[in-house]
């Protein structure tokens, strides 16, 4: 075993046991946490496959971003752990058999035949570029479906507003231009008074 | 240079173009005054009619494959768009006044539905898993959004989140799906993915593994026994005419997902997904008629009529040639017909804070509205298949196909239900002509409204007298564009 498989294996047994994490977790804090070391864990993997571009996108995007993100949703709500945990017992033995009928499944099927995924990952040249190539792919033969992925974040933009955008009819706001358009006559009054001279 | 772009954009002009205005009905609907969002109402019916125009201009005999092969524009495909700008229209129409008086006719529905129209013509011309898989989630995105946009309701909301946590969990199912078949064919593309399987160099093992995946998230998406969790729920929380939405064109953009899917990238392994298909439609013609006749709520009944009737759509599939497929395409135009009708019929007897989707509301409509219950009478008689109506020759060409593949036995089977499904259409029947109405309020709606259920319903009689037409474009479109290898 060589060096670069003992990196895979380390990465791979940290992803699998930081996505038991995920949802073994007690605290959900604890559980946004372990999906980041699953998170990085994956873009170990990704740089041992010379995707470098990709790896630092996922960090960056997701650990960097989304997942400090989600970890202040998730300290911001009051999350009852004890609501949350009920019923775990009495759905235990119904989930945890299904969970293993079907690892079951899956290993009998592909354990029975050897060569499934017996691909070597193909090696590049010290210049070669990742990023190069992933754009260059990425406008060429993949715009079509780069455009699609482009209007489904415009439609979760359109939807994020429709849904959160609340007018209120009795709020408060000011209008810049009535601020600005206002006449001394608006808001001065003078008003006639007798001095106090004529009075003596 | 310049050909190449213009023969690559052609095929592809009426997505382009309905990008185009989406995006601008969406800035002009923010910045134009107007009462009843009436300009931006109209705006989006022109869309779609020269989508239409286009769609039909830019056709060509022949099969294109366009962007690197993964767009396709063929004759089933421009057929399917066509009846698909046709059903949104329609759904539109409907749906105008019941949403304005629940102040729900907003410029984001509009737009919503237009995104959700290019999703289902980006899935119904795809020709790559990618693509596939993106105008699914384009569609089904602006679909849980327009769920949701009934804020103030909780059963709503609640179906919204139902639907979006179901349907995330069956995308990822679909893609875990594609990316076995990926490794074990080393395409993406669909056709070069059938020919790899063809050849026999790749992995079955693991083909059949994804295939079973794929095959799952299917059934969710169309919402059949046992991925038929979601329907009932939503279709009974959400607005009428969002259900209307999701119920009647994306039905159009599931059968090309599956024909597509199933037929131009799967096809060498039809005799392991054929058995799959038989296990999920006699599962759901089974709970899903059963369970209908349960319902006391029309728009849950017509939930379970839906899972009943995905089934019997999957049955055209199981005999894997191109007659059963035909049969299939037939079998959903005609269900989309039925269920803007039936929907429809709900929005026009519902008013001002009163929903009448309760099968009691429907009590003595005869003494209402007797064109109303005719119209109401048809609609029930072509769900159910009773012979004068489309229904009855949608049902007939199915079970047609599924006897001549040698299945005769599964063809007893799906008459059977059919008919335990019968009793709860005709119950509807029994309700309006033979029973006493319980309110007697007017029944208020608009002139183009009317015309358009009249036509529709109708239409279903005409189409029911002479199919021959509707049912030889299915056969020619699919024989056309769904090659057999």
């Amino acid at each position: 075993m060589n060096f670069e498989a003992i990196v895979f294996y380390m990465f791979a047994a940290l992803i699998v046991f930081a996505a038991l994490g995920v949802i073994t977790a007690r605290n959900p804090v604890h559980a946004v946490l372990f999906l980041v070391l699953a998170f990085i864990s994956s873009a170990g993997i990704w740089l041992l496959l010379e995707a470098e571009f990709l790896a630092i996108a996922l960090v960056l995007v997701y650990v960097g971003a989304v997942m400090v993100l989600f970890l202040f949703v998730v300290m911001m709500l009051d999350i009852n752990l004890v609501r949350l945990r009920e019923g775990f017992w009495r759905w235990l033995p119904f989930g945890a058999g299904l969970a293993g009928l079907m690892a079951f499944e899956m290993i009998w099927v592909l354990g029975s035949e050897k060569s499934a995924g017996s691909a070597v990952a193909v090696r590049h040249a010290a210049d070669y570029s990742n990023t190069k190539v992933l754009g260059r792919l990425l406008y060429t033969e993949y715009v079509y479906p780069f455009e699609i992925a482009a209007v489904i974040l415009l439609v979760a933009m359109v939807a994020a507003i429709a849904l959160t955008l609340r007018r209120r009819k009795d709020a408060k706001s000011q209008v810049v231009a009535d601020q600005i358009a206002v006449k001394k006559a608006d808001r001065l009054r003078i008003v006639p008074m007798k001095s106090a001279r004529n009075d003596q | 240079m310049n050909m190449d772009l213009m023969t690559n954009l052609m095929p592809a002009s009426p997505e382009i173009f309905l990008l185009v205005m989406t995006c601008v009905i969406l800035i002009a609907d923010s910045l134009i005054k107007q009462s009843g969002r009436l300009i931006t109402y109209m705006l989006v019916q022109l869309t779609l009619m020269v989508c239409a125009l286009i769609t039909v201009g830019t056709h060509q005999n022949g099969v294109a494959h366009v962007f690197h092969n993964m767009f396709v524009d063929d004759l089933m495909s421009d057929v399917l768009k066509l009846l698909t700008y046709l059903s949104v229209s329609m759904m539109l129409v409907y749906s105008r006044q019941y949403l304005t008086v629940r102040d729900l006719f907003s410029g984001e529905f509009m737009v919503l539905t237009l995104f959700a129209t290019l999703g289902m013509m980006v899935m119904i011309s795809a020709n790559h898993f990618i693509t596939l898989y993106l105008g699914l989630e384009l569609l089904s995105l602006s679909l849980y959004a327009a769920v949701a946009l009934q804020r103030d309701s909780a059963i709503a909301t609640e179906a919204a989140m139902k639907y979006f946590i179901l349907g995330a969990l069956a995308s990822g199912l679909l893609l875990y799906g594609m990316s076995m078949l990926y490794g074990a064919t080393g395409s993406l593309q669909l056709d070069a993915v059938s020919r790899s399987i063809h050849s026999g160099t790749a992995n079955n093992t693991l083909l059949v593994f994804g295939l079973v995946f794929v095959v799952s998230g299917l059934a969710f998406k169309l919402g059949v026994v046992p991925f038929h969790m979601w329907l009932p729920d939503v279709y009974h929380g959400a607005p009428t005419a969002m259900t209307m939405l999701i119920g009647s064109a994306p039905k159009l953009a599931a059968f090309a997902f599956v024909s597509r899917l199933l037929v131009t990238g799967l096809q060498p392994l039809v005799q392991h997904w054929s058995g799959m298909l038989i296990i999920l439609a006699i599962a759901s013609m089974a709970l899903g008629n059963i369970t209908a006749i349960a319902q006391t709520n029309l728009k849950r009944m017509l939930a379970y009529s839906t899972i009943a009737h995905m089934g019997f759509l999957l049955l055209g599939f199981i005999s894997g040639d191109q007659e059963g497929y035909g049969s299939a395409m037939f079998y959903a135009v005609v269900y989309v017909l039925m269920t803007l009708g039936s929907f429809g019929m709900i929005m026009m007897l519902s008013r001002v804070g009163f929903e009448a989707d309760n099968l009691s509301d429907f009590k003595g409509l005869n003494q209402r509205s007797p064109w109303l219950a005719f119209l109401m009478l048809l609609l029930m008689f072509s769900m159910a298949g009773v012979p004068p109506t489309v229904g009855f020759y949608a049902k007939f060409s199915v079970l047609n196909a599924v006897v001549q593949s040698g299945h005769v036995w599964l063809a007893v089977v799906a008459v059977l239900f059919s008919l335990i499904g019968a009793f709860y259409y005709l119950r509807i029947v029994k309700l309006m002509y033979f029973d006493a109405p319980e309110s007697h309020e007017p029944i208020i709606f608009g002139q183009d409204t009317t015309l358009l259920m009249s036509l529709n319903g109708v239409g279903l009689l005409l189409l029911g007298l002479l199919p021959g037409t509707l049912m030889s474009v299915c056969a020619v479109s699919v024989q056309q564009s769904l090659l057999l290898h």
